[in-house]
C-alpha cells in the first residue's frame, strides 16, 4: 500500500510542477538566458584570452567551454527545487499537502523529478546554443547520451541539497542569495571555464577535487571535446571523472534525502 | 453524541512566547465550533495541531476518535483544511487544483475528475474552472480553497479564518456556502476574528486570547455575560459629554461608559424605545446637540472587549459591567459596530 502511493503521489506532484513550467515560461527563459549570456561572453569576450590545450584556435575554446557551461547550468537548474519549495512553504501549499493523506516523501520526490524535466529542457536549449557558436559532439551517440545522463544525475543529486535548503530558509530571496554565494565560486573554481593549470597551487588542488570539475571533465570526455594529444590530468578525480561524479552524487543523495525529508516534516511549524 | 474533536491541555511554546497555554476543547459531532480571538491569540496554532501540521509540546487531541499525535495519517483521511494558509496553487486552474487534491486523497483518476467538476459547479466556479486560479477574485479563490477541503467529503472540516481579507460581498457569499455545508451535518471548527461571523455560523463559541480560553458558550450565553440592551449616543460638542452622562444616567440601569475620543456614551438600559425618546427629550431641553443615537444589543464585540479588557485587572467582569473605550483599538478595527439592534 505504502510504496505504490509514493509513486503515484510523486507523479501527481511532479505533474503539478510541470504544468507550472508550462504556465510560467518566464522561469525557463530566465534559467536559460543567463547561461546563454555566459556562452556568448566566454566564447567571444574572454575566450580569446584563454589558452586551452589543443591550440590557439578560438573554436578550440568553444569546444572546451560548453561542458563547463552544461555543468554550471544544470547546477543552477537544480536550485529551482529549493526556490520552488521555499515558495510553496510561503504560499501555504506545503501546508495543504501536509494535511492530505498522501505519502509525505512524495512532495520532495515529485519536486526533484519535475526539476529533472526542467533541466532536460535547459540542456536542449544550451546544446543548441553550443552548436550555434561552433561546439559539436565528436563522440558516439551512446557516449553523448551518457554525458547528458551524467549531468542530469549529478543535478538530481544536487537538487536534494537544494530541497533541504529550501525547506530550511525563511524565504525565496534568502534561498537565492545563499545558493548564489556558494554555487558561483564552486562552479568557477573548477575546470569549467579555464584550464586548471592556470590556477595558483592551492586553488588548483581544490579545483581538482571539486566535483564540478569532475562533471565537466566527464562531459568533455563523453562529448569528445578533448583534442587528441592532450595529456591526462594527474589528479585521481579527473582521471576517473565519471566514477568520481557518481560517488559525489551518491553522497548527496544518501545525506540529503533524509535531511530534506526530516526538514519537510518539521517545516512550516512556525 | 460522541465528540468529533477533543483536545486536552494543549501547550505550544516557541522560543520566547507561549502560543498555547493549556487549551481544552470538545466539539460534538455535527456541530460548529467558532474559535474567536484577535491575531496572535493562538487560533491558527490550535488548527495546525488538530490537522497534524504541528506537534504540541504538551497535551493530546483526537479527531474523529483518532489520536492526532499517534496516527496523523489516519486523521488526514478524515479531515479537510482550508483557510489562511492552506492554499490553492495559483498557476493551476481551478479544475487542476481540485483534481490534484482528489488524487492525493487517493480517490482515483476518474473519481477525482468527477468530484472536481461537481465541486466547481456547486461553488459557482464552473465558468472559471479552466482558468489559472491566479485570475480569480479573492472570493473565488477562497471558495476554491474551501472546495479543496471538501474534495474527499470528509466528516470534519477546519476553516482557518475563511473570510479574512474578503470584501463584504465575498464574505456574505462565503457564509452562505458554509451554512449549506453545515446543514449537511459536517462537523466544523472555524476560526475567526469577526464576531458577527462566529455569531452567525457557530453553535458554540470559544473565545481565546494569549493562548488561553477566556470564555465559552453559545452566542447568547456570552452576550448575557455582558448584559442587555444599550443606548449609544454621540454628542456633537465633546465638552457636553459629561453633562449628557449626568442627565442620562438616571434613565439607565447602570453606569454609562464614555469614549471621549469618539464623543460617545454607551449605557445599559431596559425599556428600549421609550428610554430613547426620553433621552432625546432630556438632551434637547438641556440644549445638548447630538450627531448620532441608537439602541444597541450587545454584540460579540462587546463580549470580547469586556472579557479581554477586564481580564488583566479582575477575575471575572461583573455581568453588567459597562463597555468602555476599547482597550485594544487595533484588535477590533475590522468589525463594524452597528448601532441598531436588528442586524
Amino acid at each position: 500500500m505504502a510504496a505504490p502511493t509514493v509513486f503515484s503521489d510523486s507523479y501527481v506532484v511532479a505533474k503539478r510542477n510541470i504544468i507550472k513550467i508550462k504556465r510560467v515560461p518566464d522561469l525557463l527563459v530566465f534559467t536559460t538566458l543567463s547561461p546563454i549570456m555566459f556562452v556568448l561572453l566566454f566564447a567571444y569576450v574572454f575566450g580569446g584570452a584563454i589558452a586551452v590545450p589543443g591550440g590557439a584556435d578560438p573554436d578550440a575554446y568553444r569546444e572546451f567551454l560548453m561542458a563547463g557551461i552544461f555543468a554550471q547550468t544544470v547546477i543552477f537548474g537544480a536550485t529551482i527545487t529549493g526556490a520552488g519549495l521555499a515558495e510553496d512553504v510561503k504560499k501555504g501549499i506545503i501546508d495543504r499537502f501536509r494535511s492530505l493523506p498522501m505519502a509525505p516523501s512524495a512532495v520532495l520526490t515529485g519536486r526533484t523529478i519535475s526539476d529533472v524535466a526542467n533541466n532536460v529542457l535547459v540542456l536542449i536549449v544550451m546544446s543548441l546554443t553550443g552548436l550555434l557558436v561552433g561546439w559539436a559532439i565528436h563522440s558516439s551517440p551512446a557516449e553523448a547520451a551518457l554525458g547528458y545522463l551524467l549531468l542530469l544525475i549529478f543535478a538530481y543529486a544536487v537538487s536534494w541539497i537544494m530541497a533541504w535548503l529550501g525547506m530550511l530558509v525563511p524565504s525565496v530571496e534568502v534561498f537565492n542569495n545563499a545558493t548564489f554565494i556558494v554555487i558561483f565560486p564552486l562552479t568557477f573554481v573548477a575546470n569549467t571555464f579555464v584550464p586548471l593549470e592556470t590556477l595558483p597551487a592551492p586553488l588548483q588542488t581544490f579545483a581538482e577535487w571539486n566535483p564540478v570539475s569532475a562533471v565537466t571533465q566527464a562531459s568533455r570526455e563523453l562529448f569528445g571535446n578533448i583534442p587528441d594529444g592532450v595529456p591526462t590530468p594527474d589528479a585521481w578525480p579527473l582521471q576517473n571523472p565519471v566514477l568520481y561524479t557518481l560517488i559525489w552524487s551518491a553522497i548527496f543523495i544518501i545525506v540529503f534525502v533524509p535531511l530534506a525529508n526530516y526538514q519537510y516534516r518539521r517545516s512550516t511549524s512556525r | 453524541m460522541a465528540d468529533a474533536i477533543t483536545a486536552t491541555g494543549l501547550v505550544k511554546r516557541y522560543k520566547t512566547v507561549t502560543a498555547l497555554d493549556g487549551v481544552d476543547l470538545a466539539v460534538p459531532t455535527g456541530s460548529v465550533l467558532g474559535l474567536l480571538g484577535p491575531n496572535g491569540a493562538g487560533k491558527t496554532t490550535i488548527v495546525r495541531i488538530l490537522t497534524t501540521l504541528l506537534q504540541p509540546d504538551e497535551g493530546s487531541a483526537t479527531v474523529a476518535g483518532v489520536d492526532v499525535l499517534a496516527k496523523p495519517r489516519d486523521v488526514r483521511r478524515r479531515i479537510g483544511l482550508s483557510g489562511q494558509y492552506a492554499a490553492v496553487d495559483e498557476y493551476l486552474t481551478g479544475f487542476e487544483n481540485l483534481d490534484m487534491i482528489g488524487r492525493l486523497y487517493h480517490l482515483g483518476v476518474k473519481r477525482s475528475r468527477e468530484r472536481a467538476r461537481e465541486l466547481l459547479a456547486s461553488f459557482r466556479l464552473e465558468d472559471a474552472a479552466d482558468r489559472p486560479s491566479k485570475t480569480y477574485s479573492g472570493g473565488m479563490r477562497r471558495r476554491l480553497d474551501l472546495a479543496g477541503a471538501l474534495v474527499a467529503d470528509p466528516p470534519i472540516i477546519f476553516l482557518d479564518e475563511p473570510t479574512t481579507g474578503l470584501d463584504p460581498r465575498g464574505r456574505t457569499e462565503m457564509w452562505e456556502v458554509i451554512q449549506n455545508l453545515v446543514a449537511g451535518g459536517t462537523t466544523l471548527l472555524l476560526t475567526t476574528q469577526y464576531l458577527e461571523e462566529a455569531d452567525l455560523l457557530a453553535d458554540d463559541i470559544v473565545v481565546i486570547d494569549h493562548g488561553k480560553i477566556i470564555a465559552q458558550g453559545t452566542a447568547d450565553q456570552l452576550k448575557m455575560q455582558v448584559g442587555g440592551e444599550r443606548l449609544e449616543l454621540t454628542v456633537r460638542d465633546p465638552a457636553t459629554l459629561h453633562a449628557a452622562r449626568d442627565l442620562l444616567e438616571p434613565l439607565g440601569v447602570g453606569k454609562a461608559g464614555l469614549d471621549e475620543g469618539r464623543r460617545t456614551l454607551l449605557m445599559p438600559i431596559t425599556g428600549g424605545a421609550q428610554v430613547l425618546t426620553e433621552a432625546l427629550r432630556v438632551l434637547d431641553d438641556a440644549g445638548i446637540g447630538i450627531d448620532d443615537v441608537g439602541l444597541r444589543r450587545p454584540t460579540l464585540d462587546d463580549v470580547f472587549l469586556s472579557l479581554t479588557g477586564h481580564a488583566s485587572e479582575e477575575d471575572t467582569p461583573p455581568p453588567d459591567a459597562p463597555v468602555t473605550t476599547p482597550p485594544h483599538p487595533g484588535r477590533h478595527a475590522a468589525t463594524d459596530e452597528s448601532p441598531t439592534g436588528g442586524a
